[in-house]
């Protein structure tokens, strides 16, 4: 079926499939890219919203995308699981790859693909349902885990979102009683809980207060030993603070993508400098 | 400053009588005829009212059994036929209905909702009663059926379309396939607000009974054992 081209091509790169490893899958080598962006551009009915994209994503590291508003971020980011797809009237050219096969072949699965590629939003959007089942969720649909196993699994994801602590003794509360940063911590749960390879992240801290956005922010760090992280912000602190890499966007095109550091001190196009700086956006 | 707040007050306290007033107006009809209708007909209520069927006008005693056991029959049977198809259509509508063919079955539900039930009754009487040959109780819950799909539809599309679009997506990007989006997470959540209209779909038809009297009267009016409406 379809699954087996993405498949295969995971079991080449990461012979050693178990999720629970630590950072260490001795088939992943971080200078192998994890995204493979070729020339994708991105159209809203007659109106073009990205521009002949053309970079890479590193595997295992945070990747940030800024700039200003209607610049295209969002709409690249849900082009990496084909959550466009779903907008009528869309359509693309180019390609973007995953672990070397392409998101648009026939073969891909977009549900098998959405898989691979967790997705948090910038609302906490938790089902209205116990915390358990909300994380749950994806491993259910998936066939991931047999329901015995499904309690080690959910706390393990629950452990790796930084929720456990808090949350441990009231599993089965609604998943909607939690505060506004337990439930954003309660959506990456669930969205590790399928065991993504890339975790894309659209503003998740946009709705949240000081405190629980540090908490994800510390989250992100912990998490790229063991996922690709890629998040969109509107926070330019955020982005220096968490990434390792960033990529600038604006008016649909990407003027520059490199190592965070650098943007943010050396950035090689004057766009990137003056957003950066705030003269704009 | 003082003058003010006494008179801030003093209009207060007259809305608030004005508005309790006008509550209690609204409700006394109502408080009137159940409390006519408790007094003066509580006492004929017992357990034969319920268990018997009605016997020839100037006897005493008798019950409406038949009745009762009719109108369970048929509306039971039209919920049969008009819940998955009204709720089925509505959902249809809310996810899927963006295109030309969702225009144009919202069109017809609207047009339908607008019907007089008694034109329902006779599309129903032409084209079940006629060809079957007599009255029966099918007939009759076909027609209710009829009466409750387009407002089923609409209803529930409504609520299907309050479901947050956040919630859609999220179970999207955990790959669920957009059939099992739209069932488990869209109607799931939207759940009580469809059994909601279902009920006043079932409430509605429930009293829009007069277009029996087109298909199902001979069944209703008929004496004797209730089996005998059903057939």
């Amino acid at each position: 079926m379809s699954v087996v081209g993405l498949a295969d091509s995971r079991t080449i790169l990461t012979p050693d499939a178990s999720p629970g490893s630590p950072g260490l899958r001795p088939g992943s080598v971080t200078a192998t890219p994890v995204i493979d962006v070729r020339t994708y551009s991105f159209w809203y009915g007659p109106t073009q919203a990205l521009f002949d994209l053309t970079f890479t994503i590193p595997r295992r590291a945070v990747t940030a995308l800024i700039g200003p508003s209607g610049c295209g971020k969002s709409t690249f980011l849900r082009s990496i699981n084909r959550l466009n797809e779903l907008i009528p009237r869309t359509r693309h050219t180019g390609d973007i790859l995953l672990e070397g096969v392409s998101v648009f072949s026939r073969g891909t699965d977009p549900v098998a693909l959405r898989r691979e590629v967790g997705m948090v939003f910038q609302q906490p959007n938790p089902f209205p349902k116990t915390i358990f089942d909300n994380v749950a969720y994806g491993p259910r649909l998936n066939g991931l885990a047999a329901e015995r196993e499904m309690p080690e699994r959910v706390e393990r994801a629950l452990r790796r979102a930084a929720l456990w602590d808090e949350v441990k003794d009231r599993l089965r509360a609604a998943g909607t009683s939690l505060s506004g940063g337990q439930q954003q911590r309660l959506c990456i749960a669930r969205a590790l809980a399928n065991e993504p390879e890339v975790l894309l992240m659209d503003e998740p801290c946009s709705a949240l207060d000081p405190a629980a956005t540090q908490r994800i922010e510390e989250l992100m760090v912990e998490l790229k030993q063991n996922y690709s992280i890629v998040i969109v912000t509107h926070n330019m602190q955020q982005a220096s603070r968490v990434s390792d890499f960033t990529g600038f966007f604006y008016l649909g095109r990407l003027i520059e993508f490199g190592d965070t550091k650098q943007i943010f001190t050396r950035p090689s196009d004057e766009r990137t400098e003056a957003y950066i700086t705030g003269r704009f956006g | 400053m003082n003058a003010r707040r006494v008179r801030r007050r003093v209009v207060n306290g007259m809305m608030t009588g004005l508005v309790g007033v006008l509550s209690f107006l609204a409700v006394l009809a109502l408080v009137l005829i159940l409390g006519n209708l408790v007094v003066k007909g509580g006492s004929s209520l017992d357990w034969n009212f319920f268990v018997k069927n009605p016997v020839p006008a100037g006897e005493s005693g008798g019950g409406v059994a038949n009745a009762i056991v009719g109108t369970g029959i048929i509306v039971g049977l039209a919920c049969l036929i008009g819940l998955p198809v009204g709720i089925g259509a509505g959902l249809y509508l809310a996810e899927f209905g963006s295109g030309r063919l969702g225009w144009i079955v919202r069109f017809v539900a609207d047009v339908l909702n607008g019907t007089p039930s008694i034109v329902v009754g006779i599309f129903a009487w032409t084209w079940l009663v006629k060809p079957m040959g007599h009255f029966s109780a099918l007939a009759g819950s076909v027609a209710l059926a009829i009466l409750m799909v387009p407002m089923l539809a609409r209803t529930t599309e409504e609520m299907v379309r309050l479901v947050p679009h956040s919630l859609r997506e999220a179970a999207l990007a955990l790959g669920y396939p957009r059939w099992r989006t739209s069932l488990r997470i869209v109607a799931r959540t939207a759940l009580a607000g469809i059994v909601t209209s279902s009920l006043v779909g079932v409430a509605r038809i429930a009293g829009g009974l007069v277009l029996l009297l087109a298909v199902a009267a001979r069944s209703a009016i008929r004496q004797g054992p209730p089996h005998g409406a059903a057939r």
